[in-house]
């Protein structure tokens, strides 16, 4: 009985998320712009999470490369090691794990920010005050995230791949040049193209949520922290059902 | 008897003066909790009318309800002759500017400066003051009126709660508002802050010539504000009068709110 109301509210959630998206798109026209909170927005959003995927992904590299060289080693066939790692982390590990570390940083930070915004009136002030708080707050944060993760996500996929270049050339004193000469013969655009056309989908959903929770927010103090928690989840979520359509959709165009 | 003779002659007397705010049978519910039941007011010209209610009896919602922040289930909201429920939003932003409004707790914005907070309403309304470019003569002279000119490069976060609320009334000030909504101006401040607030607000209603609506549950601050009262009870304006008149009742439900 629990699992059908619960599975109800995240079809209504659903349904209310995808009013909020319509609302974005309707408004993201509209006059005044906004440039000056959208540049504002990027920086922030991009500043955030610099440390953080480089980090990841520098770790992502080198534990890939790690695991899956005993594996290589048996066949004989190292020297795929940086076409099948470089594959692997442009397609699919970097975007998808990227973008979790992402959900978890920016959308928990606008849920949180705009969750305290929308409980201490501030949201209600700007309204007053003549301006449009959804343009102002909503549609520059979305659209920030969704033009910086796709720049994230190609950071971090470039320190994956360093990372891994790093055990190549300890274990297997394979050189630079040859190491990125092996990784940019294998990649395709085929590669590139579908997998940084579905972070901007990733980003987008990342900022919708965060702003979702934290526009709705309920009051007090407890809403705030339920809604930067749930944009969290709610996100990761998505991020995966975007991972698979897009994967869905490329093999039908692609045919990998 | 006395009590309505004594209305009917004050309605006459102000009747004269020009209607800023009213409220005709205003009712709003959520859900199952029907919190206004047809609530009217009206408010005049350079008058200070205090609106007192107990906690959740609906007076932050009358309140939204009167700059359009919420929309009500039924009855009309005329500011200055203007019916809101039926403004566009660009003639409801510009009737707003003739409303200053003081949130319940202050609303200042947590991630931008005093200067920036007090700049935040004439990003989109600077027009009325003529072409001004430097805003910042603008924003020295509101935050002069409540005596706080050296906090303009401080974070919000830096000053005290009495602090915060008087840089949040020069916010609601620089637009130079002909209509003031104040939300319990004084709660959440100690006594002797709170005497500070409504000092103020006397002497801004002297200098900026503006009609208040004041809402409170503090009896000291109706008392020394108020020109006329209302008492919010059940969803209705229970009672109407001047603080010495609505203090003299016999009704137990008015008495509560003077012990
Ligand atoms: N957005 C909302 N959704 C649902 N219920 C609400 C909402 N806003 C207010 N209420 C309900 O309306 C009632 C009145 O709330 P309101 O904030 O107007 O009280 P108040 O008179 O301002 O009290 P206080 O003096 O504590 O500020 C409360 O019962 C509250 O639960
Ligand atoms: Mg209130």
């Amino acid at each position: 009985m629990l699992k059908l109301i619960q599975i109800k509210s995240f079809f209504i959630e659903i349904g209310e998320l995808t009013y909020f998206g319509k609302r974005f798109f309707k408004e993201l026209f509209n006059k005044p712009l906004e440039l000056k909170e959208l540049l504002r927005q990027c920086y922030n959003i991009g500043n955030k999470s610099l440390l953080l995927v480089g980090v990841t992904g520098f770790i992502i590299g080198l534990v890939i490369t790690l695991q899956t060289r005993p594996t290589l080693e048996e066949f004989g066939a190292e020297s795929w090691m940086p076409s099948m790692v470089s594959i692997s982390i442009v397609r699919e590990i970097g975007p998808v794990i990227i973008a979790l570390t992402c959900a978890g940083r920016i959308a928990s930070g606008i849920g949180a920010e705009l969750g305290s915004m929308r409980v201490t009136e501030q949201i209600d002030a700007m309204e007053v005050s003549g301006t449009n708080p959804f343009k102002y707050l909503v549609v520059t944060r979305i659209l920030a995230a969704t033009l910086m993760l796709p720049i994230l996500v190609i950071l971090g996929d470039a320190i994956a791949l360093y990372g891994s270049y790093i055990i190549e050339n300890i274990k297997g004193e394979v050189s630079f040049q040859l190491y990125f000469n092996k990784v940019f013969n294998a990649l395709e655009f085929g590669d590139i193209i579908p997998a940084t056309i579905k972070t901007y989908f990733f980003g987008f959903a990342i900022g919708l949520v965060g702003c979702f929770k934290g526009y709705y927010c309920d009051k007090g103090t407890v809403g705030v922290g339920l809604a930067a928690n749930s944009a969290v989840v709610f996100s990761s979520m998505l991020l995966f059902i975007i991972d698979f359509i897009a994967v869905f959709v490329t093999d039908i165009f692609f045919e990998i | 008897m006395n009590l309505n003779q004594n209305i009917l002659e004050k309605t006459e007397k102000v009747a004269s003066k020009k209607l800023m705010l009213e409220i005709k049978d205003l009712k709003k519910s959520f859900g199952n909790n029907y919190v206004l039941n047809g609530f009217n007011l009206e408010l005049y010209e350079g008058e200070n009318l205090v609106i007192m209610g107990k906690s959740g009896s609906g007076k932050s919602v009358m309140i939204k309800c009167l700059v359009g922040l919420m929309e009500p289930d039924s009855g009309s909201i005329k500011v200055m002759g203007k019916d809101i429920t039926i403004l566009n939003r660009m003639d409801l932003d510009e009737l707003r500017t003739e409303i200053g409004f003081l949130f319940q707790g202050s609303a200042l914005y947590d991630s931008m400066t005093v200067k920036e907070n007090l700049e935040f309403p004439l990003r989109r309304h600077k027009h009325k003051f003529g072409h001004i470019t430097d805003t910042t003569q603008l924003v020295i002279e509101a935050l002069q009126s409540v005596g706080l000119a050296d906090t303009i490069d401080l974070m919000p976060a830096e000053l005290s709660g009495g602090m915060q609320r008087r840089v949040a009334l020069a916010r609601t000030l620089i637009l130079k508002p002909r209509i003031i909504l104040y939300d319990e101006p004084t709660s959440g401040l100690d006594p002797i802050t709170a005497k500070e607030i409504i000092e103020l607000m006397r002497h801004i209603q002297g200098q900026y010539k503006t009609s208040s609506l004041i809402i409170t549950h503090d009896v000291d601050c109706a008392r020394v504000v108020s020109e006329r009262m209302i008492l919010l009870i059940d969803g209705v304006n229970y009672a109407e009068g001047t603080f010495a008149e609505l203090k003299a009742s016999k009704d137990e439900k008015i008495k509560a709110f003077f012990k």
